[in-house]
């Protein structure tokens, strides 16, 4: 075989390797894409709850973004926290209800004042804080902003965002 | 074009045209297998038949499965099983079958750990087969998310957590795996995806692979025997069947697999007609709900002996183990120091390993269905998830000092 066959040759395939490469890429970057969330699922993120029908010591569950938002109106008996949410002079423990360990819904135990997570055993205090088993942090806060007595979840007020600051909840 | 004889016969026309001949000595005639192994050699065809009955079972559910978080437990639960004529024997033999072939995975596992068959040459039938493993444990969990039940929902949820990666916190891979905050209908149509077309095409390429890196090193035998197989295979064919030490694969050795597969059927069967209950969690007969968690949540039983590792320790320390525990057993060729090919019984420190790892196996797949609360059962559950680790880490410290045989 000649010399400059077999240089044209390679030409051909290295110029049909280089293009397929840019190509592969380019696929790869439209897999990844795909397997984002859709734009309506991420458009999807408002809920307001109304606090002023809130009784002490029962926990109402709201649902946001598909997931479960602990709102508890604490009684006079109940530590206050710097993470709990004001209005007026009602202080509410108000938490994205799953555990920070691995997800489940952990359930209040209204009598001890606090959350038992049956999965792996974690429980958490009811201003939210971990203090059995495993889980390595509190219950997560979600972005919220007061406006009047209703509560806007999604949107991050001037509460969240010092709460945030202040790295109570991530 | 080559030059083409007439044929005598339908035989001599494909094997002009395809050489099934040469195929059939390569694959079946002249494919020699020991005579010295025993039924936990046919356990590799138990699986390969047992994988074809969940392809054609999955077939038949497929035709009434609805992929939409509407719709899909309804499609189920009330469609399949109730109104599709027979639509209750798939079902009952894919949750059977899903539940038998790690049964038999398992026993398959830890007969090559006994009889030494994933090393000096057998290296890539191992790696290969915990190829298998991990493919299998996908498909298994995708096909859970299936009817959208409560166990389906819940499994989803905490099985995807798993990779946010404790402290590193990310959650944006697990709303990308998701496609969504929370399992949803972007989640359940991707494991729908995964579960009936990508993961099986894998699962079918990785058996050709697995049988493919047998064929040169051959299967292992009772005694690690290694032997000249031209030699034997002289003596075969020249009609020394006595003396020989080997018989072919088909349709000789055949017959022992269908006989053993014979018996593994009724087993199957019995299961599948009076005690399916035991692969069908009753949790999982009420609709995904994501704002009520079942009382208790695990897994189904061929994962539970990983899951208790993840729950004794710290979120942290759990992941690790657990990402450890899941890939170790690829290690196993590279641990084992020894250059023995034995059985363990002969192997010194090696038998004691092997009957304690299977022991804390199983061990763990029992604590793993108890709820966390009780102490005892807790602290027995962690002894359990520490002695697996010490064991991983004395494998290359006493096969190093195994005595030659
Ligand atoms: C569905 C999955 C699987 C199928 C269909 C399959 C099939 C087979 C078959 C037909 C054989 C030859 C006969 C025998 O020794 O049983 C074999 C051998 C073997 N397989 Fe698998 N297998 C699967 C999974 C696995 C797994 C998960 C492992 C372990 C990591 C594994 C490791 C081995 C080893 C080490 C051998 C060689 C045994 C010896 O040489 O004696 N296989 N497999
Ligand atoms: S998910 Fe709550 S303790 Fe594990």
């Amino acid at each position: 075989m000649g010399k400059d066959v077999k240089g044209r040759r390679d030409f051909i395939g290295m110029a049909l390797g280089g293009f397929t490469a840019l190509g592969g890429i380019g696929a790869l970057y439209a897999m990844k894409r795909s397997w984002d969330p859709l734009p309506s699922v991420k458009a999807a993120g408002f809920t307001t709850v109304d606090l002023s029908a809130a009784e002490e010591n029962v926990l109402s569950v709201e649902k946001w973004r598909g997931k479960p938002i602990f709102v508890l109106k604490k009684s006079a008996d109940m530590k206050k926290d710097p993470r709990d949410v004001v209005v007026g002079s009602d202080h509410f423990h108000v938490s994205i209800g799953l555990c920070t360990h691995l997800g489940c819904i952990p359930a209040y135990k209204p009598t001890d004042h606090k959350f038992l997570c049956a999965c792996h055993g974690g429980e958490f205090d009811a201003s939210g804080h971990e203090i059995f088993g495993p889980p390595p942090s509190p219950l997560e806060i979600p972005p919220f902003k007061i406006d009047g007595t209703t509560l806007v979840l999604g949107e991050a007020g001037p509460e969240y965002k010092k709460m945030l600051d202040a790295g109570l909840t991530v | 074009m080559a030059k083409f004889e007439k044929a005598n016969s339908i035989g001599e026309w494909l094997d002009q045209r395809l050489a099934i001949e040469t195929l059939k000595k390569v694959m079946n005639t002249e494919y020699w297998i020991p005579k010295n192994i025993n039924f936990l050699w046919a356990m590799g065809m138990v699986l390969a038949a047992t994988f074809g009955i969940l392809v054609v079972s999955g077939i038949f559910l497929l035709m009434y499965y609805k992929p939409d978080t509407a719709l899909a437990f309804d499609s189920v639960n009330y469609t399949t099983m109730t109104e599709v004529g027979y639509g209750w024997l798939w079902r009952h033999i894919h949750g059977v079958g899903a539940s038998l072939v790690f049964l038999v995975i398992y026993i398959h596992m830890f007969t090559g750990i006994y009889y030494g068959s994933y090393k000096r040459g057998r290296e890539l039938i191992w790696l290969s087969g915990m190829g298998l493993f991990v493919a299998f444990s996908a498909e298994a969990f995708s096909g859970y998310m299936l009817p959208w039940g409560q166990m389906s929902y819940w499994a989803g949820m905490v099985i995807t957590n798993l990779f946010s990666g404790g402290s590193l916190e990310a959650y944006g891979l697990v709303e990308w795996i998701r496609g969504d905050y929370v399992p949803a209908d972007a989640f359940l149509t991707r494991f729908f995806m995964l579960h009936v077309f990508l993961l099986p095409l894998v699962i079918i390429g990785l058996i050709v692979l697995h049988f493919g890196t047998l064929r040169i090193p051959h299967v292992n035998n009772q005694d690690g025997e290694e032997f000249d197989y031209a030699e034997a295979a002289e003596l075969y064919k020249a009609g020394k069947v006595k003396e020989s030490k080997v018989i072919p694969f088909s349709p000789v050795f055949l017959s022992k697999d269908v006989f053993v597969m014979g018996v593994y059927f009724i087993l199957f069967f019995y299961l599948v007609f009076y005690h399916f209950e035991f692969a069908m969690d009753p949790v999982n007969f009420d609709p995904a709900d994501g704002l009520k968690t079942p009382a208790h949540i695990y897994p189904e039983w061929y994962f539970l002996w990983s899951y208790e590792i993840l729950r004794p320790f710290s979120k942290d320390l759990g992941l690790v183990l657990f990402a450890i525990s899941q890939v170790i057993f690829f290690m196993l060729p590279f641990l084992d120091r020894s250059p023995n090919v034995a059985p363990a019984s002969r192997r010194g420190l090696f038998k004691y390993w092997f009957w304690i790892l299977l022991i804390d196996v199983i061990v763990l797949t029992f604590m793993g269905k108890l709820p966390p609360t009780d102490a005892l059962f807790a602290n027995i559950g962690l002894v359990a998830a520490v002695l697996f680790f010490v064991l991983w880490i004395a494998l290359p410290f006493i096969t190093k000092s195994e005595k030659k045989l």
